[in-house]
């Protein structure tokens, strides 16, 4: 039986086939959907887990105790993961691990461009990268039995057009692997006390060199043979690209990209007139291929940064400019993603925005907040970072710099909660803002240890966050309507003044989120003869708000303001900006 | 139709909220269904915040790439004007437009600071003289439900593809929400009459 199932879609159900019992996951694109999936499995327990570390951990843990198990993340959620993955190579597992990181190249959602194949190497793991749907089924299962055979994680390595690609692929039913489950009481392998590590070392090395072994003879890494003239390796869909450009051409089409089988490649750079290397983001094959003694044309031909394209590939092979220019009219203006109608962070950065504030930010639908014409986050960097950072800054420009640090719930249970416990400690006086929109909208409205749902969209033990802040040490904590924004307004300004740490939950359902529904109001509407065209609520860059140019003899004014009343959820930022009174409820 | 060696790229654009991610997979559906390799590729992500969507959908005997390469769409399937036309560049000499005449302000123009392109109809005519245009937001509206638009234009894009009409009807039934199924079998015939003959 064949389906057309997305790549992620496709991991999740070979991980099935395979026997998985365990997945975890922190939501994060272009990879939210493979724990998602394996969630809809009955015989799998999946979880979202609080970040991709303690993902990380928990699935080793239930592969030390025999279970097979699966991690997902997005390839900055593999930096978070790396602490367990590092050491996990040395202590193996019992049953199968795999660790799928997606990659974001081109970062349609991502703060980075990093080619995560450098972690198979520098943590001494094999790597397996599937070119399609299918492939990436059959990897998912393979993964399993060499992460058992060879007694490490196995990575598995995605990038966005693989993931959220869709294509035909065979569908085998579940079969459970061999191992047992059990306490593996074994302190020189699962305690890494210096004394015990030292020995393993050796045994991960040796390993590897058993795995380069594997890789000469692995089915999935071979050479597809045709016209001479042009060789190419390649692998995940770098290698769709260069055969859509190339379709005579040779192939040496690796699946498994570390560790790479060396003698296979020779004896194809061998069989070829001129050596090619495709590959997307870093020249990783290319710099191996170059330390076997070979010489490929690569990346002094491809772009390293960005996605590749058949038309990329077909250029830099040809060593002619045939790509066609694609000349988007610059006449057409962009649709840039905003936040949504009635958004609860809108009104929070009007007044940040007010206040003259530096906001360090962080990562989640507010960052959106950074683009004109609200302009009112000014750093971003990775989960969690905007709470340190804002300390830093305090520290270098004195306790008076008006900074605060801005971040969503789910991004603070990922990373914020520790930067927060160093503020306390190291006698911080810094103000943070956790935006509680009670859910991890970003990415998809997944829930979170604050949000009282699990993955099934079941009701689940709460977490709550002002427990934990105050728990944390911080003795000024406060939560507020984001909607009502002379209130915002007064405590972040008390916050801020104020001589020890302190905590702002401003806290209100994302508008796409069931518990919006107490929220919503009746739309609001404009009236005409008082609005003066002053365009001041356009700056909120509500969807639902817009300009209506027209200019009438004996007015100043050269239009007005319209809202949509389909869009409008009736949060009343607009009205409370409005300096004319001119935004009004229905009812008025 | 194509000889059977060929690929069909089709380009699906429009803004996040107007269902393309829907009638692509429909048509993928149908085109699996057929017996044809296919491959589809859309980047998801922030588009649910009102940003700009658009899927490539690829068929036939053999389907490398998932990307369509620019210039080679043979048919550019568009759910809102503007991003009808911001994808022209796509469309190979010869190809084929279906476009809902549907406007929705990208920022810049509801902010007033720009205006919403004009001539826009004229630009599309230019590169296809067949061009189907159709106000499907309006005919889905007269239909009883602005949700549908997307399948009036996925009923004439089935008049220009060579599939079997009851293969369409059987994967719209099984992919539009269960409540829905009637208006929306009734969207996709509204859209196959109004593709002309
Ligand atoms: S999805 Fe939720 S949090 Fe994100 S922009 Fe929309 S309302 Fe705001
Ligand atoms: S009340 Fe104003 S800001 Fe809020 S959704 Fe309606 S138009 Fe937008």
């Amino acid at each position: 039986m064949r389906k057309l199932l997305s790549g992620n879609e496709a991991v999740a159900r070979g991980a099935w086939e395979a026997g998985v019992e365990v997945a975890t996951a922190y939501p994060g694109t272009p990879s939210t959907e493979i724990v998602q999936a394996l969630a809809g499995y009955p015989e799998v327990n999946a979880q979202w887990s609080v970040n991709e570390k303690v993902a990380l951990e928990v699935a080793s843990g239930a592969g030390y105790a025999g279970a097979r198990s699966l991690c997902a993340m997005k390839h900055v959620g593999l930096n978070v993961a790396s602490d367990p993955l590092f050491t996990l190579s040395y202590t193996g597992i019992q049953g199968g691990l795999v660790v799928v990181t997606a990659d974001d190249p081109n970062l349609y959602s991502s703060q980075n461009e990093q080619d995560n194949r450098h972690y198979a190497r520098a943590a001494k793991l094999p790597m397996l990268e599937p070119s399609d749907s299918d492939e990436a089924r059959r990897f998912s299962k393979t993964a399993f039995a060499l992460s058992e055979k060879y007694d490490c994680p196995v990575l598995l390595r995605l990038t966005t057009r693989i993931s959220h690609g869709e294509s035909l692929t065979e569908l085998e039913e579940r079969k459970m692997g061999p191992v047992l489950k059990k306490f593996d009481r074994n302190p020189s392998k699962y305690v890494m006390l210096p004394g015990y590590a030292r020995p393993r070392h050796p045994l991960v090395e040796e390993r590897m060199n058993r795995l380069k072994e594997f890789a000469e003879t692995f089915p999935e890494n071979r050479i597809e043979m045709g016209d001479k003239k042009i060789g190419i390796v390649s692998s995940g869909v770098a290698y769709q690209y260069g055969r859509e450009a190339f379709p005579d051409a040779s192939f040496l089409k690796l699946g498994m990209v570390w560790p790479l089988p060396e003698k296979l490649v020779k004896k194809f750079a061998g069989q070829v007139e001129k050596l090619f290397v495709v590959e997307e983001l870093d020249p990783f094959l290319e710099d191996n291929l170059r330390m076997m003694g070979l010489d490929p044309v690569g990346k002094e031909v491809f772009p390293l940064c960005g996605e590749l394209s058949p038309e990329l590939v077909k250029q830099g092979v040809s060593g002619k400019g045939s790509v066609r220019e694609i000349n988007f009219d610059q006449a057409i203006p962009q649709r840039p993603p905003i936040l949504c109608p009635g958004c609860p962070h809108r009104g929070v950065f009007h007044i940040l925005k007010k206040l003259k504030v530096f906001t360090c930010g962080d990562i989640g639908c507010y960052t959106l907040a950074a683009q004109p014409p609200l302009n009112a986050l000014h750093t971003c960097l990775c989960m969690g970072a905007g709470i340190g950072q804002s300390f830093g800054m305090e520290k270098a420009l004195g306790k008076d710099a008006r900074v605060v640090a801005v971040i969503g719930d789910s991004t603070f249970y990922h990373s914020g909660i520790t930067a927060l416990a160093d503020i306390v400690y190291n006698r911080g006086k810094g103000t943070v803002l956790i935006l509680d929109n009670l859910t991890t909208a970003m990415t998809g409205r997944q829930g979170h240890p604050g949000s009282g749902l699990d993955i099934y969209g079941q009701p689940s033990p709460v977490v709550e966050l002002e427990k934990l802040v105050l728990g944390l040490g911080v003795k000024r904590v406060t939560v507020v309507n984001p909607y009502d924004l002379p209130l915002l307004e007064k405590v972040i300004q008390e916050e801020m003044e104020a001589d020890e740490p302190s905590v702002i939950i401003a806290r209100s359902a994302c508008v796409l989120i069931p518990q919006f529904k107490g929220v919503r109001k009746k739309p609001v509407r404009v009236d005409r003869e008082k609005c003066d065209g002053c365009k001041i609520c356009l700056q909120l860059m509500c969807p639902a708000l817009t300009w209506e140019a027209k200019t009438e003899p004996g007015k100043k004014r050269k239009g007005y303001a319209r809202i949509d009343p389909l869009q409008c959820t009736g949060c009343e930022i607009c009205l409370q900006v409005c300096n004319e009174a001119a935004i009004c409820r229905e009812d008025q | 139709m194509k000889p059977a060696a060929e690929v069909t790229n089709v380009l699906m654009v429009g803004v996040g909220g107007q269902g393309i991610i829907l009638t692509s997979s429909i048509l993928a559906a149908v085109a699996a269904e057929s017996g044809l390799v296919i491959k589809k590729s859309e980047v998801h992500g922030m588009a649910q915040r009102g940003g700009a969507v658009s899927s490539h959908i690829r068929f036939g005997q053999k389907v490398y790439s998932p990307l369509i390469p620019a210039g080679e769409a043979d048919i550019l399937f568009g759910s809102e004007l503007l991003e009808t036309c911001r994808w022209l560049p796509y469309l190979k000499e010869g190809g084929k437009i279906i476009a809902s005449l549907q406007k929705i302000d990208p920022p810049s123009v509801f902010r007033g600071e720009k205006p919403y392109p004009e001539g826009l109809v004229e630009k599309l005519k230019a590169k296809d003289p067949q061009l189907i245009a159709i106000d499907a937001l309006k005919e889905a509206v007269g239909l009883g439900d602005a949700r549908v638009a997307g399948i009036v234009l996925l009923g004439s894009l089935s008049k220009i593809l060579d599939f079997n009409l009851q293969l369409w009807l059987d994967k719209v039934k099984e992919m539009v929400p269960k409540k829905a199924v009637e208006i929306n079998l009734k969207a996709f015939q509204r859209g196959r009459e109004l593709a002309g003959p």
